[in-house]
């Protein structure tokens, strides 16, 4: 036993849940209150994870303003996954949601209210009455800082429920086995820059998508997609990572998003022309047909020369007519960011805005439960011990395309879900298993890979490049040679990755070592993103080839599995199966 | 543009230092921002440490002393500052290293004052109703991100960080004070009282000028003051 190893100090938990965004908060609360001891560990401040910055809202069919129902929620959630959602987990998420909302509400979430006092909604890009039909408004709000207050109150009501936190402490890698359980993980105290390994009878990944694979992107520097990586390094497969959400309003060439809210709202895009151009590509749900639709039409009139500014390369987005008040009352962030960033006052002047990289569709696949599937012979089974949840995961209720205001929802049903499974498992599994000593020294190696000296590449410039070339050749239009370019380009990047060195060794809150552990994870992750985006030959959702523009249920009606090692494929198939009602049938997809 | 940085590494160096750094004109975009700079610096000098996140004021987690005050160094545009820029660590707090300080103190009151909603009667199966009156009450406080601008910006913090709850706490006190549906007024004013927790507050106001959410703690705790006399009488 290696010295590293002998002196690592040790703590113990029922549950460990590593990310403290509102999928961990959702999850850990649930067991808290159950009186599981659970430690939440998190390389932020709580209150600092990314769900702080969603802003349009949360979906649930609450019908405070129109006619709704869970039922046709659930429809346009799998036709807005272009048919690749499972649809047991869509139908489980969707009949949650007014009950989740509503305990949101009771927990302190000050949403913005309509004149009866109840919770306000507004309408969002892919909702619909009646299967297909008018236009639903099914989206909760507060204002446009939805995220920000229910990340703020969830971290509340651990604090409340006396939540172990573990801030600032980074997860290098997951504790396996050879039973194949999960048994907890090695994290590193910040801080101090000491390792510390927490063991824990089940583990949750909520640690978020990896948006910082992208150049442009509305995603916050955490973004690094850890548990991801975590899982490929412990031998799980990613599923449907070829479906990476652009959003259609982000500010042009700096990311910041403004929210579909804004389009809710009543704004609407504009090429050069002033033309009201979604007209033409969503004759009917126009500027509020799904974000891939409208990431392509804003992407085809910038190609096709109808693009706004200097360089015609972004279109705008017309708000002015909604008036000064209505902006100040429903979107203050939006209107505060445009103030900052851009020096527009959104009531006089449009906002210029770009496709921008924004949300993980695939993920780690896991059951309704939350509980990490992989494939075995017949079917699939559980890796038992492990657990994901939110934007890591892939349950799959996205599919090929999430609809606004469904990530909010994701992270608290399926964090609520995953919580009340592990309670469960702390039941059958009372004890804590023996620790397997190898693993550990494993996580130590991968920890210990960036102690080493000397000359070499900096991760920024590695970090740079990646980035670039992801948003070059694997963007919102793809080709077979285009992908292919940048398979090699990624995987020489890889190569690079090895002769990289740190020149800052101190132990004290060395943000460069993080940061060195955040490319290795987001390399893992390009590396499966790019490969599954290729190998799938069809358009479905927010993947679109060029080459094969439609898409091919016959033989692409399938989930993407991708391994690590050997950077293997498989497939699984779509659940077509609800729990309770019919099957929605796979047909064309038109708003 | 030029850039003096307090630096400090406990492991390697025996007191604190300002350390100068210069970015050429081509790398100054129109628009950036003093967490773009920081960041172009820290891939000159990896060794640089600070906390940042989101990039667009909503994480809370740069706050930094900037020229003498407090703000957020991704919404403080590089062109409205003199140079050469001084970045300190927020005032008042210990250092971990560089920019970096230990919050500690600082979450320790937030949480004291019981942020989150206390309510005794028994839950409806629907969401509590509250009128659009009432819940524009709560305008003004619940935006705030707890980056710690205005605590660590409030001699009164600086005299008693260990007693004074600070702007920060006093404000999300009166968050829930001013939510209509929350029933623990009295027991929220009676954990206030006393000559510390928050009449260590002299209204000196450095709070609301540091605030980059353009909020107004000495409003809020002049608020609570109201209800504590209110409640007296």
């Amino acid at each position: 036993m290696s010295s590293a190893l002998r002196d690592l100090p040790r703590r113990q938990f029922d549950s460990l849940v590593i990310g403290a965004g509102g999928g961990g908060l959702r999850a850990a609360l649930q067991l808290a209150q159950a009186d599981a001891k659970v430690a939440v560990v998190s390389k932020v401040f709580p209150t600092r994870s990314h769900t702080v910055a969603a802003q349009g809202g949360i979906n649930a069919a609450l019908a405070n303003v129109l006619p709704d129902n869970w039922h046709w929620h659930m429809y346009d959630t799998i036709k807005g996954s272009d048919y690749l959602g499972d649809q047991d987990a869509i139908e489980y998420m969707c009949r949650a949601a007014s009950k989740l909302v509503i305990e949101l509400e009771h927990a302190g979430v000050p949403f913005s209210r309509l004149d009866n006092g109840k919770i306000y909604q507004r309408p969002f890009g892919g909702q619909s009455q009646n299967f297909g039909g008018e236009q639903a408004a099914r989206t909760c709000a507060a204002a446009d800082r939805t995220g920000h207050v229910i990340l703020h109150t969830l971290y509340q009501q651990n604090i409340r429920a006396k939540t172990h936190f573990f801030d600032e402490y980074f997860a290098i890698d997951l504790i396996r086995d050879d039973n194949g359980f999960i048994l907890g993980a090695l994290v590193l105290e910040i801080e101090t820059g000491e390792p510390l390994l927490i063991e824990a009878k089940t583990t949750l990944l909520a640690t978020g998508g990896a948006g910082q694979l992208f150049r442009t992107n509305t995603n916050a520097h955490i973004n690094t997609g850890d548990g991801l990586a975590m899982a490929l390094r412990a031998g799980i497969p990613l599923q449907d990572m070829e479906f990476f959400q652009f959003h259609p309003t982000g500010i042009a060439g700096r990311g910041m998003l403004i929210t579909e809210g804004a389009r809710g709202e009543g704004g609407y895009l504009i090429n050069k022309d002033g033309e009201r151009f979604m007209e033409r590509y969503a004759p009917h749900a126009k500027d509020l047909a799904s974000r891939d639709v409208v990431s392509r039409a804003i992407f085809t009139e910038v190609k096709e020369g109808r693009g706004c500014g200097p360089n015609a390369d972004h279109v705008m987005l017309k708000l002015d007519h909604l008036g000064k008040e209505v902006l100040e009352k429903r979107l203050p962030g939006i209107c505060e960011t445009s103030r900052t960033f851009l020096h527009i006052e959104p009531s006089e002047e449009p906002i210029p805005v770009y496709p921008t990289a924004h949300y993980t569709m695939g993920g780690i696949p896991t059951n309704r439960h939350g509980q990490v599937v992989v494939p075995v012979e017949q079917g699939e089974e559980c890796i038992p011990g492990l657990y994901a949840a939110g934007e890591c995961a892939c349950v799959s209720v996205h599919g090929a395309n999430r609809l606004g205001g469904n990530s909010l929802l994701d992270i608290v049903v399926f964090g609520r879900a995953a919580g009340n499974d592990i309670i469960k498992f702390l039941k059958e599994n009372r004890y804590h298993r023996k620790i397997d000593e190898a693993s550990v020294q494993a996580a130590l190696d991968h920890l210990h890979r960036w102690d080493q000296k000397g000359e070499g590449e900096s991760v920024a410039e590695i970090r740079a490049d990646l980035k670039a070339v992801m948003e070059e050749y694997c963007g919102v239009f793809r080709t077979e040679e285009i992908l292919q370019q940048g398979v090699e380009k990624v995987l020489e990047i890889e190569q690079r990755m090895k002769n990289v060195r740190l020149q800052d060794h101190s132990k004290i809150f060395n943000t460069a070592r993080i940061e060195a552990l955040e490319v290795e994870n987001l390399l893992d992750i390009a590396v499966a993103t790019v490969t599954s985006a290729l190998a799938r030959q069809e358009s479905r959702g927010a993947h679109s080839r060029i080459d094969y523009p439609d898409r091919n249920d016959q033989q692409w009606l399938k989930h993407s599995l991708f391994f690590k090692e050997g950077r293997r494929l498989d497939y699984k198939p779509v659940t077509l199966q609800p729990l309770s009602v019919d099957t929605f049938p796979p047909k064309a997809r038109v708003y | 543009m030029k850039f003096l940085i307090y630096r400090y590494d406990p492991e390697s160096d025996k007191k604190p230092f300002m350390q100068a750094f210069e970015l050429a004109d081509d790398e100054i975009q129109p628009g950036m921002m003093l967490r773009d700079a920081l960041l172009k610096i820290k891939s000159q000098d990896e060794t640089l440490a600070f906390r940042h996140s989101c990039g667009e004021g909503v994480c809370g987690s740069d706050a930094i002393n900037i020229n003498g005050a407090n703000g957020l160094g991704c919404l403080t545009a590089v062109s409205s500052l003199k140079q050469p820029i001084e970045v300190r660590p927020v005032p008042g707090m210990p250092v971990i290293r560089d920019l970096v300080v230990d919050m500690s103190q600082f979450f320790k009151h937030y949480r004291g004052v019981k942020p989150w909603l206390i309510v005794h009667d028994s839950e409806p199966e629907v969401e509590y109703l509250q009128s659009p009156e009432d819940r524009d009450k709560l305008d003004g406080l619940y935006e705030c991100i707890l980056c710690g601008c205005c605590s660590t910006s409030c001699p009164s913090f600086w005299w008693n960080p260990d007693k004074f709850r600070g702007p920060a706490a006093l404000l999300q006190s009166y968050r829930f004070l001013a939510d209509s549906r929350d029933q623990a007024t009295e027991e929220r004013l009676e954990d206030l009282d006393g000559p510390y927790r928050m009449f260590r507050c002299h209204t000196i106001m450095n709070c609301v000028n540091v605030c980059p959410k353009s909020l107004n703690p000495t409003a809020a705790i002049n608020n609570i003051k109201k209800l504590m006399v209110k409640d007296m009488v």
